[in-house]
């Protein structure tokens, strides 16, 4: 099928100004990374041309996918050329001054609650497994500013920023992590589980895998109420973020597949951190290239350092244009870092020091920082008052965590069931959630 | 995905030998309000003798399965309902009341393996996906896992969708969608996120299927918190079931049997929704209580004929509700017989008769006369010969020996 070549062509044309940038085989050297060991990033280095030592605003790497829809004025039949790609013209300014500390501000607040949360967790604050997202602002920050309230979002276990991205008040995720009744979830949640209906939180998910096909399903919502419901302007989409070890699992291919298939208004967005737990994500994945499985479902895959907000940002404008204008699915992987372990309880032994000072190196603030002092966006004081302001944020957080109460008892039934009458009929032939004992929280279900 | 397409021609053809007449009054309306409990059985008479047959193998498949759904009464009264009604299948009134859902809520949709233009593979879909468009009646991939949790997704944001498991065994892919946030996801949100979704499909044993295609999830599904289960055997109650599943705001698993598609029945031409938490009194009776649920309600009736025949007045309850049981309808039984038979097609171990027993120790032991006894299916994979399936579950026989057991 012709279209399919030109799919594969145009894919591999992405691949080649990546191969051909010298600097990254500098780099790699540079690290004197001699190992041999599979699960060295040391590939990736080599690989991935924002890596380079002076990537900063690298224009020609980051890939945007509907330009060459608009330009090639693509229609129906040949619709699978908007798998082309062009170069991005970053030499302009990409944002407003506002928009710029908007995101700024954003980062800082992610960065700063999960410092917190680390704080919190060793002080015997808050227990159970806690992923921190420290590195990774970029993705977030970069992905769900762009997003109306409305919008839904999707995430996994290391989902708290997340949700502050998406406009959740630190105070609620905050004190869910304490476990207490004031959390965004009752304190029934907790790390793993942030939801929030008011914002479109859709979780949360602590299995990878399966929040893939949830966020498919909210995306069909979008389209069932378009299409079915004669919604007009319902044009809403759904952000599903993953990592790089979630894209191993069944479920990513199979709602690639559906996703493509029905067009449905949803961005898939990788996070590509490089390491699932302690697994390479070199050792686990045949290609490890995971933008380009978008093409082979029929979709645009795309590429963008993750480490780069403004970059994230620009491909998330396009991914997001093309769900809203139901042109269907895209699949964006962020080359990213995670500057902490796997989670609290990890001791992060495994990964190369030299690999982990090379990405620290990359710190998406300061990165941004640097952006916007460069083009003259913000001065220091401003940045400054920023950091101050989210600094209290975060404190007021955990003092309203701190001084919320413990759930109490008869809060132990409540949300088993949306409707109670599914704890059934008692011995006495009235439902048991009429039994007093019930609303205690004291009864045997 | 394994092939699953057994029993499809048999789901539209009506074969002449399927008759199961049945009378039946229905005095419960079952959203009746909590104070009319007492004396809220309704019965359902089944008079006439049942076969099915599936495929035209004829006398042998037959033979090989006498016992599939055998109901045969004694002659109690029969009462008739106020209103003609209309003689349906069972996969028919699956359909009809699906339809009438979809009918009263836009937001109910259907998704699952060839709902759509093939009709579903017991045709309990058969014409939606013309009259209502693809979208709402959604085509899927084989990939249950995936489309069961596009449903909760789906659910989450604000539509009634229902699943279909192409043969309910498929769901096991799909267990982590159903237990982790079928299941939980309400609660782990605080009760932000209601998940109204409804998963069906047909299970059971059915006839020389093999192992995997035999299988009886309830089992599995029992110990999920936060959903329900239930459990049709009749078009009457399988069409009230479906309608109350779709308007639950409970994830609600409805269990269908695949022999028990073909069932005929007269039900009334107005609307009625039943209750999911009720079981239904089959036949009343003072010696001893029998409790069972799906394909196994026909093979206690026929044994009941033997029963009556030996003088002995068992009472029989489809349990129908899997989860959470009917406690008020089984007290009043278990207080009245003193003594329980149990009968199931569920594994032995772990199994809906196994939790029975639990709850009915726990809660009436100072009614019981004799030790529970528990009729379940043989904790081995399902064989396929004919012969070794029979033995695997109950058969009328083993019954009738039971309560004689238990009488004594």
């Amino acid at each position: 099928m012709a279209t399919s070549a030109s799919t594969f062509s145009s894919a591999t044309r992405i691949l080649q100004p990546l191969n051909n940038n010298n600097n990254n085989t500098l780099y790699g050297n540079q690290l004197g990374m001699s190992s041999c060991f599979l699960g060295t990033t040391k590939k990736l280095y080599m690989k991935t041309p924002f890596l380079s030592p002076n990537s900063k605003r690298r224009s020609k790497d980051v890939l945007v996918v509907s330009e060459v829809v608009k330009d090639k004025n693509c229609n129906a039949d040949s619709s699978l050329s908007n798998l082309c790609h062009i170069t991005w013209p970053l030499d302009n300014v990409l944002i407003t001054k506002d928009e710029g500390l908007e995101l700024y501000e954003d980062m800082v607040l992610g960065r700063a609650f999960e410092d917190m949360c680390a704080q919190m967790y060793y002080r015997g604050k808050m227990y159970g497994f806690v992923h921190l997202y420290n590195g990774q602002e970029a993705v977030s920050t970069g992905f769900i500013k762009l997003l109306k309230k409305e919008d839904f979002l999707v995430g996994v276990y290391r989902d708290h920023v997340h949700a502050l991205s998406k406009g959740v008040p630190a105070r609620q995720v905050m004190s869910e992590l304490f476990g207490k009744s004031t959390g965004c979830c009752r304190g029934q949640g907790g790390s793993m589980h942030i939801f929030s209906k008011e914002h479109n939180v859709l979780g949360g998910f602590a299995f990878i895998g399966e929040s893939i096909p949830v966020a498919t399903g909210a995306a069909f919502s979008i389209k069932y109420r378009k299409e079915v419901l004669k919604e007009a302007d319902c044009d809403h989409v759904t952000m599903a973020f993953f990592g790089d070890g979630t894209s191993n699992n069944g479920q990513f291919f199979e709602c690639l597949n559906m996703a493509a298939l029905w067009k449905l208004p949803i961005i898939f967005v990788v996070e590509n951190n490089l390491w699932a737990i302690g697994m390479s994500h070199l050792r686990a994945t045949s290609d490890p290239e995971i933008w380009k499985k978008g093409p082979a479902f029929g979709m645009p895959g795309v590429h963008v350092d993750g480490m780069d907000v403004l970059k994230v940002r620009e491909v998330a404008k396009e991914a997001v244009a093309r769900a809203r204008r139901g042109d269907g699915p895209t699949l964006v992987e962020c080359e990213t870092y995670r500057f902490r372990g796997h989670s609290l309880a990890d001791p992060d032994e495994l990964r190369d020091p030299a690999e982990k000072n090379h990405y620290a190196a990359r710190d998406p603030i300061s990165a941004l920082k640097k952006y916007m002092f460069e083009n003259n966006l913000a001065n220091e004081a401003e940045l400054k008052a920023i950091d101050k302001k989210i600094d209290e944020l975060v404190e007021d957080a955990v003092e309203f965590a701190d001084e919320s109460p413990h759930p109490v008892r008869s809060q132990l039934l409540e949300n088993v069931f949306a409707d109670p009458k599914g704890f059934g009929i008692g011995p006495d032939g009235r439902y048991r959630c009429e039994d007093p004992k019930f609303t205690e929280g004291t009864a045997d279900v | 995905m394994a092939a699953i397409i057994q029993g499809i021609g048999t789901a539209t053809a009506l074969n002449s030998t399927n008759s199961l007449d049945t009378n039946k009054t229905l005095f419960a309306n079952s959203r009746r309000s909590l104070s009319d409990r007492k004396g809220r059985f309704f019965m359902v008479r089944s008079d006439g003798c049942l076969s099915y047959g599936l495929n035209g193998h004829g006398g042998r498949a037959e033979k090989l399965i006498t016992n599939a759904v055998a109901a045969k009464e004694d002659t109690a009264v029969a009462y008739t309902s106020s209103k003609p009604g209309h003689e349906l299948l069972l996969f028919e009134a699956l359909r009809e009341g699906l339809e009438e859902e979809m009918d009263r809520d836009p937001t109910v949709c259907v998704m699952g393996e060839d709902v759509g233009h093939y009709g579903g593979s017991y045709k309990v879909t058969k014409g939606l996906a013309p009259k209502y468009g693809d979208l709402r009646v959604l085509d899927t991939p084989i990939a249950e896992n995936s489309f069961t949790g596009m449903g909760i997704g789906a659910a989450m944001t604000g539509l009634r969708p229902v699943v279909e498991g192409m043969n309910m065994g498929f769901l096991l892919l799909a267990f982590n969608q159903i237990s982790n946030n079928c299941g939980m996801l309400h609660y782990t949100s605080g009760g932000q996120f209601k998940i109204p979704i409804v998963i069906r499909g047909p299970g059971g044993v059915g006839r020389q299927l093999g192992a995997e295609h035999s299988q009886r999830l309830e089992s599995y599904f029992q110990s999920i918190p936060g959903i329900q289960m239930v459990a049709c055997s009749t078009p009457y109650n399988a069409k009230g079931l479906m309608k109350a599943a779709i308007r639950s705001d409970n994830p609600v698993i409805l269990f269908e049997h695949v022999l028990l598609y073909n069932l005929k029945e007269r039900i009334p031409d107005e609307e009625y929704v039943l209750n999911l938490e009720e079981a239904e009194m089959v036949r009343p009776g003072e010696h001893v209580t029998i409790l069972t649920y799906s394909r196994m309600r026909y093979h206690v009736m026929q044994a009941a004929k033997t029963l009556v025949n030996k003088g002995y007045d068992p009472e029989v309850i489809d349990i129908r509700s899997l989860k959470p049981f009917d406690l008020y309808t089984i007290r009043n039984s278990v207080k009245k017989t003193h003594r329980v038979l149990i009968v199931e097609e569920c594994m032995r171990t772990g199994g809906i008769g196994a939790s029975l027993t639990a709850a009915i120790t726990e809660n009436f032991h100072d009614y019981l006369d004799a030790p529970i006894v528990c009729l379940s299916s043989q904790d081995v994979p399902t064989p396929y010969a004919g012969t070794l399936e029979n033995w695997t579950v109950v058969q009328p026989p083993q019954i009738v020996t039971a309560v004689d057991q238990l009488c004594q």
